[in-house]
């Protein structure tokens, strides 16, 4: 039977709850425009998570957190061959260049980073296929769901307010006409920086987005702050098609209008009209049983039951 | 002639109306509308009042199944139909976890209208795309002792089974609040 909808519906907090609680394994694969992620469970725990077009080996994740230099990363792509993560793994620790502990913290840590995109997702459509595990050659772990979903919980808020700030990334950002402020004087941290660089009207924050690899929910906390500080204003993007946003709006404003009004529904609500309702109802069923006691009312189901029974 | 009654409720195109024409022994009392809204033509018309359904017990005694209908602008009928009801069904499709909050929210409108014993109707369940039983009591945070039982509303048998669980229920709550 099937386990499968739209984020839209059903949130991923409330999927990795009804996993946890249910000790499912399996895997779960969401989609979305371009975007695809599969995140497999074993007894309601986190053990693997990969996002469509990304390199998840084992070496890669070992770079990314600065287990291995880039000189080693590239020593291995180009030696290892067709060698499987596992059996990566237990070279690396056999030849003593880190713990078993280093690499398993590690593919947390990466499976985490996975898993914390997908809780920005609002919308994709899922499916739950429990008849699919991580790939053989792929290390697992195990991490409890109970800490993503609050963490979860908590983005899906946050980015529900950042929405509301900014509510489309098709608009792009320039610089405020403020003389006088210099941006260099501002304290930026490093993700605000690489942000900052790709500041112009020519690019929208999805594209800003994509460049610097920041999620849905990390591009508008940045912009926030930007826009917060007066530092930025928006803009629309140069040559770009105009931004969803008023397009939604607009569509929002003529759905409503084209709404069928109150008035219109065939069930007019005045009091009259209710009565009006309310007559069969009160001709036929609505008046007030006379009080029962315990041995008649339980007559009263019995004689229920064997009716229901005998039909 | 003594007469009770039961409701059946449920997010809109649940399957109420279905549920009570396979079991009324009159053509079910309906007041459906065609559909208005873009949103909600996944079926033609839409209950706007209520349905309404007889089964006679005997001489002295019928039952009457309420209908309430699903969608939210109609929900001034629901306390109406609610009043003196021996237990309510809250039909859930099954092939629409989208309805599920919804219909979380309704079970829970009917237990403030009147703490009377109920069941949850999974329906659809001849269908594919429908989700599991047990993924669809935790999605919509069904205590263990809530009955949530597979249905076909248009299936006779399944509906008399729900609509005897329910009373199986009522019977049992009698037991357990010794009046």
């Amino acid at each position: 039977m099937a386990l499968k909808g739209n984020l839209r519906d059903f949130s991923i907090t409330q999927l990795l709850n009804l996993v946890n609680l249910a000790h499912k394994s399996g895997t779960l694969i969401v989609e979305r425009t371009n975007e695809k992620m599969w995140v497999c469970f074993r007894d309601g725990k986190l053990a693997y998570a990969q996002a469509a077009g990304e390199d998840a080996s084992l070496a890669t994740v070992l770079y990314k957190a600065k287990k291995l230099s880039a000189a080693q990363h590239r020593a291995i792509k180009e030696r290892a061959g067709p060698m499987s993560d596992k059996e990566l793994g237990l070279l690396l620790i056999n030849a003593s260049y880190m713990s078993q502990d280093d690499i398993i913290a590690s593919l947390q840590s990466f499976f985490l980073q996975t898993m914390n995109r997908l809780l920005t997702w609002a919308e994709g459509l899922f499916r739950f296929e429990s008849d699919l595990l991580p790939p053989d050659d792929k290390i697992t772990v195990r991490i409890n769901l109970e800490n993503i979903i609050i963490e979860g919980a908590r983005r899906m808020k946050e980015l529900e307010q950042l929405q509301d700030e900014i509510p489309s990334l098709d608009i792009a950002l320039k610089f405020a006409d403020r003389p006088g402020a210099n941006i260099r004087n501002v304290n930026l941290s490093v993700d605000e920086w690489q942000v900052v660089r790709y500041i112009s009207p020519k690019n929208s924050l999805r594209q800003i987005a994509r460049a610097t690899n920041k999620n849905d929910l990390e591009i508008r906390r940045i912009v926030y702050a930007l826009l917060q500080a007066g530092l930025v204003e928006f803009v629309r993007p140069t040559g770009a098609l105009p931004p969803r946003y008023p397009a939604v709006k607009q569509s929002r404003a003529t759905s409503a209008a084209s709404a069928p009004p109150q008035a219109q529904s065939p069930l007019p609500a005045s009091p009259q009209a209710q009565s009006r309702v309310l007559a069969p109802l009160q001709a036929q069923g609505r008046q007030p049983a006379p009080p029962m006691d315990k041995t008649e009312k339980k007559s009263l189901i019995n004689r229920l039951i064997n009716r229901i029974r005998s039909l | 002639m003594q007469t009770v009654k039961m409701v059946v409720t449920g997010p809109f195109n649940a399957g109420k109306t279905e549920f009570i024409r396979s079991i009324s022994e009159i053509d079910v009392v309906s007041t459906e509308r065609k559909i208005s809204s873009d949103y909600e033509r996944v079926k033609e018309s839409t209950t706007v009042a209520m349905d309404f359904g007889r089964i006679t017990v005997d001489d002295d005694l019928v039952l009457y199944l309420f209908g309430t209908p699903g969608q939210k602008r109609f929900d001034f009928m629901w306390e109406i139909l609610s009043e003196g009801m021996l237990g309510f069904v809250v039909m859930v499709d099954s092939t629409r976890p989208e309805t599920f909050r919804e219909a979380r929210s309704i079970l829970e409108t009917f237990r403030a209208y009147a703490p009377t014993p109920y069941v949850v109707a999974a329906n659809k369940r001849d269908r594919e795309d429908a989700w599991e039983v047990d993924d669809m009591r935790i999605a919509l945070r069904l205590d263990p002792k809530v009955k949530l039982l597979s249905c076909v509303a248009n299936d006779k048998e399944n509906v008399k089974n729900v609509l005897l669980e329910l009373l199986y229920s009522i019977l049992a709550e009698m037991d357990s609040n010794g009046n």
